[in-house]
């Protein structure tokens, strides 16, 4: 059952430079569509600047949406008011980057976790109490450490501190905006097994962003590559990794350190940087760094098709293998 | 926090000065030798004595015994000042910071209105319009503090509005209010908090000086502005008529100057 719907999103910003400069958009996410299955981890990747924490906030509504529209447990949350998103918001929490700028350093730990039952009316000290308690202890914070403030902590409690309080209102849905990128590798390890586990014994989906590509490929279950505000990729974990189909992926999936230093692998390194997506350049806004680029990808937009089964890919250059029905819209 | 406070001399220097001061307000009428407004004309411009011990002025009055009372007069009008201007300033300035737009134009354009005008000259005019009265002139200063307070509170809060713990107040659903009052207030107070217990020593320097150039305490009210004022006339004869009032209020707005630098690492919660 589909938990999450988003459906030709796009979150445009309008920017102005000095007193009389022109108006000009930023196209932080362009037309994206996907979709969350309960319990499921979808993982987003790209490079920073791709719009990919700009869609997990716009999905959670804290940027209102240029066009598009989103579908949670069945209701259409685009626009509701404050009010009634309010109770949406018990459903789909959000788990910060940095775990030393998550947390409101002039509130005890006991305050930051209880602030979400009390705004959501549960008065009863005692109850609140039970729920923070039986979550500490889930995370490894002990009971007498919740009259801490959270400088006390490493960042890694922390962080599991932040996780701790986004599940408080038992959510369906987590939005982890790269939550291990600001830890040590083997604190990452750590907080990744525990979402794992809280996975398991809450049934959460996450929406996973990362721009780590191994990190992404431990966690999900289904991977959407993101370009300049665009998904360009979008298949099973597997399918992902072992056969890419478009050629950023490819390129990007090169880029991942190997453990073994012997393996000789060869490198697609990507010429120039990321365009402005200020001025995202036309037809395939991959083609001005693409290696196997034609003339026809410079007037072309390329669609999101299902290339395989169950995957799909934004590149023209990548001729479908024999579907029964290939089809056009992600479901 | 009371080690870190021994460790700074010089705050502990402040604070003992500033106690010094409140403990002289509360204790004012056993302390002093005096009546403070007695006079005696047998007895005026005698220099410093074990009797006299700063002296008296040109009736007569015991100059120790006016300056212990004078600090009721110094305390009381910081002390309201501040407690008037820092929750108005900081209101309005966490609402600037944090609703931005019309709303932060229109209040940040009012405090550019009150900061154009130097301090003293604002709060002169005020004096002076509304007539010479302490009351007066502890509204005066209350009306041209607050815009500090505003434009460093606001400061603060753009620069913490969109900090992560503050979009995760949102993400729970807590109303705007909640988000200003319980994350954003408490975290971008502090700096003006600082101002507040510098300006302390700030205001009752300027209340001394409305008082020198006779727009606050009348004689013969213990003001030490006003004692300064009055013994201009004399200062050949009596330096000590001058001179101590000059003191206490160079000696008061230290200690407050000592405390607020001193509280400025204390309060900051990294520190603690």
């Amino acid at each position: 059952m589909t938990l999450l719907e988003v459906k030709d999103l796009k979150q445009h910003f309008t920017i102005k430079k000095g007193f009389l400069g022109e108006k000009k958009i930023v196209k932080a996410v362009d037309g994206v569509s996907l979709h969350i299955e309960h319990g499921e981890t979808l993982g987003i990747v790209g490079e920073s600047g791709c719009g990919k924490s700009s869609l997990g906030r716009t999905i959670l509504q804290l940027l209102k949406p240029t066009s598009g529209e989103i579908i949670f447990n069945g209701k259409n949350i685009t626009h509701l008011p404050r009010r009634e998103m309010k109770t949406v918001r018990k459903d789909m929490q959000l788990v910060f980057q940095d775990p030393y700028a998550s947390l409101n350093p002039r509130s005890k730990i006991r305050s930051i976790l209880e602030t979400p039952l009390i705004v959501h009316g549960m008065n009863n000290k005692a109850e609140r109490m039970k729920i923070i308690e039986s979550l500490i202890d889930k995370i490894g914070i002990r009971k007498e450490q919740l009259d801490r403030y959270p400088h006390e902590f490493s960042g890694g409690q922390r962080q599991r501190i932040g996780i701790a309080r986004s599940l408080t209102l038992n959510p369906k849905l987590i939005i982890a905006d790269e939550p291990v990128s600001a830890l040590d590798v083997s604190v990452q390890s750590q907080v990744l097994n525990l979402m794992v586990d809280l996975q398991k014994e809450f049934n959460l989906s996450y929406m996973f962003i990362s721009h780590d590509l191994s990190v992404v490929q431990h966690i999900s279950d289904r991977v959407a590559v993101m370009y300049l505000g665009k998904i360009v990729e979008i298949a099973n974990v597997e399918d992902l990794y072992k056969n890419p189909l478009h050629p950023y992926t490819k390129a990007l999936l090169t880029a991942v350190p190997q453990p073994d230093p012997t393996k000789k692998r060869e490198r697609i390194i990507l010429q120039g940087d990321l365009p402005s997506p200020v001025n995202p350049p036309s037809g395939c806004p991959f083609h001005t760094r693409c290696p196997v680029a034609t003339a026809e990808c410079k007037t072309e937009v390329p669609e999101l098709r299902e290339k395989e089964m169950g995957h799909w890919a934004a590149c023209i250059h990548v001729q479908p293998a024999q579907l029964e029905k290939p089809r056009l819209i992600i479901s | 926090m009371a080690r870190r406070l021994f460790s700074s001399p010089l705050t502990l220097i402040g604070l003992f000065i500033v106690l010094m001061i409140i403990v002289l307000t509360i204790f004012a009428p056993w302390i002093s030798p005096k009546d403070p407004l007695e006079v005696n004309l047998g007895q005026k411009l005698l220099p410093p004595s074990s009797e006299h011990w700063f002296g008296t002025d040109e009736v007569g009055r015991d100059i120790f015994s006016r300056i212990i009372y004078g600090t009721r007069i110094s305390l009381k009008i910081g002390l309201l000042v501040v407690v008037i201007a820092f929750p108005v300033g900081t209101v309005l300035g966490a609402i600037a910071g944090f609703v931005g737009g019309v709303v932060d134009q229109i209040i940040m354009r009012i405090t550019d209105i009150f900061l154009s005008f130097p301090g003293i000259i604002l709060a002169m005019s005020i004096a002076a319009a509304l007539g010479p009265s302490i009351e007066n002139v502890l509204l005066a200063l209350a009306i041209t503090w607050w815009p500090w307070y505003t434009r460093i509170v606001r400061s603060s809060v753009l620069s913490i509005k969109n900090a992560e713990f503050v979009e995760s107040a949102r993400v729970i659903g807590a109303n705007p209010i909640r988000v200003l009052f319980k994350e954003i207030i408490p975290n971008s107070i502090a700096p003006a908090s600082i101002q507040a217990s510098l300006d302390l020593g700030f205001v009752i320097l300027a209340a001394a000086g409305l008082s020198f150039i006779g727009l606050g305490a009348q004689p013969p009210s213990p003001e030490w502005g006003a004692m300064l004022s009055s013994s201009r006339e004399i200062l050949r004869d009596a330096w000590w008529a001058a001179t101590f009032p000059g003191l206490a209020i160079l000696v008061t707005v230290l200690g407050f100057n000592l405390l607020g630098d001193g509280l400025r690492d204390l309060l900051d919660p990294k520190n603690r």
